[in-house]
């Protein structure tokens, strides 16, 4: 017992890599993590008298099959895309913003204040202002944390996450109270201004505009990742504050940036989902998106293109699995555990990316 | 102006009974971290853990009619995901904080899960279970006073045994000693011959196994129900709150009173309807007063020095 959980297991042990492993073969280990984190999640669907087979094609089929179950895909893959580069670039600065969630919520209400207060504005003005408010919304959110981070040195997980609760609290406040819809039967703030819905790009389908923005952003994170010099500071960062620190980066400064522009970014997903999907403020606006975006910035290894195939999975998971919950009676959770037990495995994942296992004695 | 209510006693005896009840999953919680951080690894799959916990107990006594067995079992299934924390952290030594949300993420959807399969839910309507009732001590329970504070479901006492058993444990055991070492420095502890990670493995399924009993409160006492998510960021509040406890059973135990006390102040404040703001605003109260004791305490507070460090012993 005690010798299998040590850092010998059994005859193997634990060697720092030397190298760093090909880009192909790191790209080999997510798609690893995937497949084994579906495989395992079927141990879940053979209970339920289901051939998970049967269960993941109807899922594939729900995201992929038709026109319109691709454009919902897509749909989903928006807001995604978004908090997925959102908790990418924080986390590249090494800053934890587990707070995406929020600051999508904080987006959404700042957005929402244009949306119903003016009306009759032309869309090419109150589009952007509302997009601006949603990026303000959501550094704001993101400030607070940064701000005892940098200065105070107060573990970011906690307070992102305890803000979390704090801003949903305060949106639900503000839609059962003040901004109250009198014509809806459930809580939700008045409809926007038409003026500022996104366009629908696909007709017969929800597909918006907010697509390409999302697609914007993910490409302008590309630029920020591999052309720029910023990209180039936060890179070393992430390998070492400390070597970093000392090459002259002002690595308190650098996260400070990073986790205003995260909280942007999620923020942004906020207003995008009200203006593309939602028109008014709601509770269900998100499905959790704050969350699901660090597993995509996990799984894509904080690189753009890998964070645009990880929401693209993420988002195929998610509304795939409301169609199989239709076809084969499977719960839609299974979802949510499929996305855990993936950034379970994507972090053994890097595991390897790091290190080897060795046979203790044996050859090199 | 002072809302009348607020004079009398029976308003403070009605809070007193539900700081009582809001200060138990958070004790369950607490306590169950610290064993966790005292080792050296900060779980921030506790928020999944306390949901298992919750949707297991539910589950069980759901299908057994027995409120026993689904507090012990939510008991081992937190052991068994602090297994796998200990795995992830340990063996492996990952990057604590996204192995903790990976958890967390994973015991949501799981919890979730298992409910919607195990358990028929007829027009949406989760069915009640039968649930731990109020005990009893005759005299005491029957005084106007005392009784409505003290009647309380067999647990809440389990979460004061589970303060003392861990004072005892860290303080007065060899157990607790190694605990310590190993977060404190565990290459000296291994130097001294203790099993760095055996020992961060057993805090761990320690941890997980009190955290879930935090979950199993809200379903099988507090309330006779599951509801997805049903813990609302108490796990959160936990791992503030053992910092403000500076990782001591008794000072987490006030600590959580204190919690306890504000949820359920704002909770009986509201309930009398005096002031003409929107409830959902009491409900921040908690997680800002969290914020606030977390930045007071930050400039004091010495965590364990191995904390959020994976202990590899080929590495010097």
């Amino acid at each position: 017992m005690a010798t299998l959980i040590s850092g010998f297991i059994g005859k193997y042990r634990i060697v720092r890599r030397v190298d760093t492993l090909p880009l192909h073969k790191r790209v080999g280990l997510m798609v690893v993590a995937v497949i084994g984190s579906m495989l395992v999640s079927s141990i879940l669907i053979i209970p339920l008298g289901v051939n998970p087979l049967i269960a993941y094609y109807e899922l594939f089929k729900g995201a992929w099959g038709s026109k319109l179950a691709l454009s919902e895909t897509l749909v989903r893959f928006t807001p995604l895309l978004f908090t997925g580069v959102a908790v990418a670039l924080a986390f590249l600065a090494r800053f934890w913003n587990i707070g995406a969630e929020g600051q999508l919520y904080l987006g959404a209400m700042f957005a929402t204040f244009f949306g119903i207060s003016f009306y009759g504005i032309p869309s090419y003005v109150i589009i952007p202002l509302m997009l601006i408010a949603g990026f303000i919304g959501g550094s704001a959110a993101a400030f607070i944390p940064a701000l005892l981070r940098c200065k105070y040195g107060i573990d970011e997980v906690v307070t992102t996450l305890l803000l979390n609760w704090v801003i949903y609290f305060i949106m639900q406040a503000i839609i059962y109270g003040p901004w109250r819809n009198p014509v809806s039967a459930w809580p939700e703030s008045p409809a926007i201004a038409q003026e500022a819905e996104l366009m629908r790009i696909l007709p017969g389908t929800r597909l918006h505009l907010g697509l390409f923005i999302a697609i914007s952003i993910a490409m302008l994170y590309y630029i920020v990742y591999s052309k720029s010099y910023w990209g180039f500071e936060l890179k070393l960062i992430g390998l070492n504050p400390k070597a970093a620190s000392v090459q002259g980066i002002d690595v308190v400064r650098n996260m400070m940036i990073a986790a205003l522009v995260s909280g942007g970014i999620a923020g942004l997903a906020g207003a995008v989902e009200l203006m593309g999907i939602h028109f008014h403020l709601r509770e269900a606006l998100s499905h959790g998106y704050g969350y699901t975006g660090i597993v995509i910035a996990m799984l894509g290894l904080l690189h753009p293109i890998g964070v645009v195939l990880a929401s693209f999975f993420m988002a195929t998971i998610e509304t795939g699995s409301q169609a199989m919950h239709r076809t084969t009676g499977i719960p839609y959770p299974l979802a949510f555990v499929i996305e855990g037990i993936t950034l379970i495995f994507a972090l053994i994942a890097v595991f390897f990316m790091e290190y080897k296992v060795e046979k203790v004695g044996g050859a090199k | 102006m002072i809302p009348p209510e607020l004079l009398e006693v029976t308003f403070w005896i009605s809070v007193f009974s539900l700081t009582f009840r809001s200060a138990v999953p958070l004790i369950f919680g607490t306590i169950g971290e610290a064993f966790a951080e005292r080792a050296g690894v900060l779980n921030l799959g506790i928020e999944g853990m306390m949901l298992m916990g919750a949707s297991i107990a539910y589950v069980v006594t759901f299908n057994t009619g027995n409120y026993w067995l689904g507090f012990i079992i939510a008991g081992i299934t937190g052991l068994l995901m602090g297994i796998l924390m200990a795995f992830l952290t340990v063996t492996l030594g990952v990057q604590q904080h996204v192995a903790g949300l990976g958890i967390t993420i994973l015991g949501s959807g799981l919890s979730f899960y298992i409910y919607r399969i195990s358990v028929p839910t007829p027009g949406g309507i989760p069915p009640h279970v039968t649930s731990f009732p109020p005990i009893y001590i005759p005299g005491l329970s029957d005084d106007p006073y005392i009784g409505p504070i003290i009647n309380q479901p067999l647990p809440a006492y389990i979460a004061l045994l589970v303060v003392v058993l861990a004072w005892f444990v860290f303080y007065k055991t060899n157990l607790g000693m190694m605990i310590r070492a190993v977060g404190e420095n565990p290459r000296a502890a291994d130097t001294a011959g203790i099993n760095v990670y055996l020992i961060r493995y057993i805090a761990l399924m320690i941890a997980g196994f009190f955290i879930a009993w935090g979950g199993a409160w809200l379903s099988i006492a507090h309330t006779s129900l599951f509801l997805p998510g049903m813990t609302q960021g108490r796990g959160w509040i936990c791992i503030a709150l053992v910092v403000f406890g500076m990782w001591d059973p008794l000072k987490i135990f006030l600590g959580a009173l204190l919690f306890g006390g504000i949820d359920a102040f704002q909770l009986s404040i509201q309930a009398l309807g005096y002031f003409n703001i929107p409830y959902q605003l009491f409900f921040t109260l908690p997680y800002i007063m969290t914020i606030i004791a977390l930045i007071i305490v930050s400039r004091r507070v010495i965590y364990p020095s191995a904390l959020l460090k994976p202990y590899r012993r080929e590495e010097a």
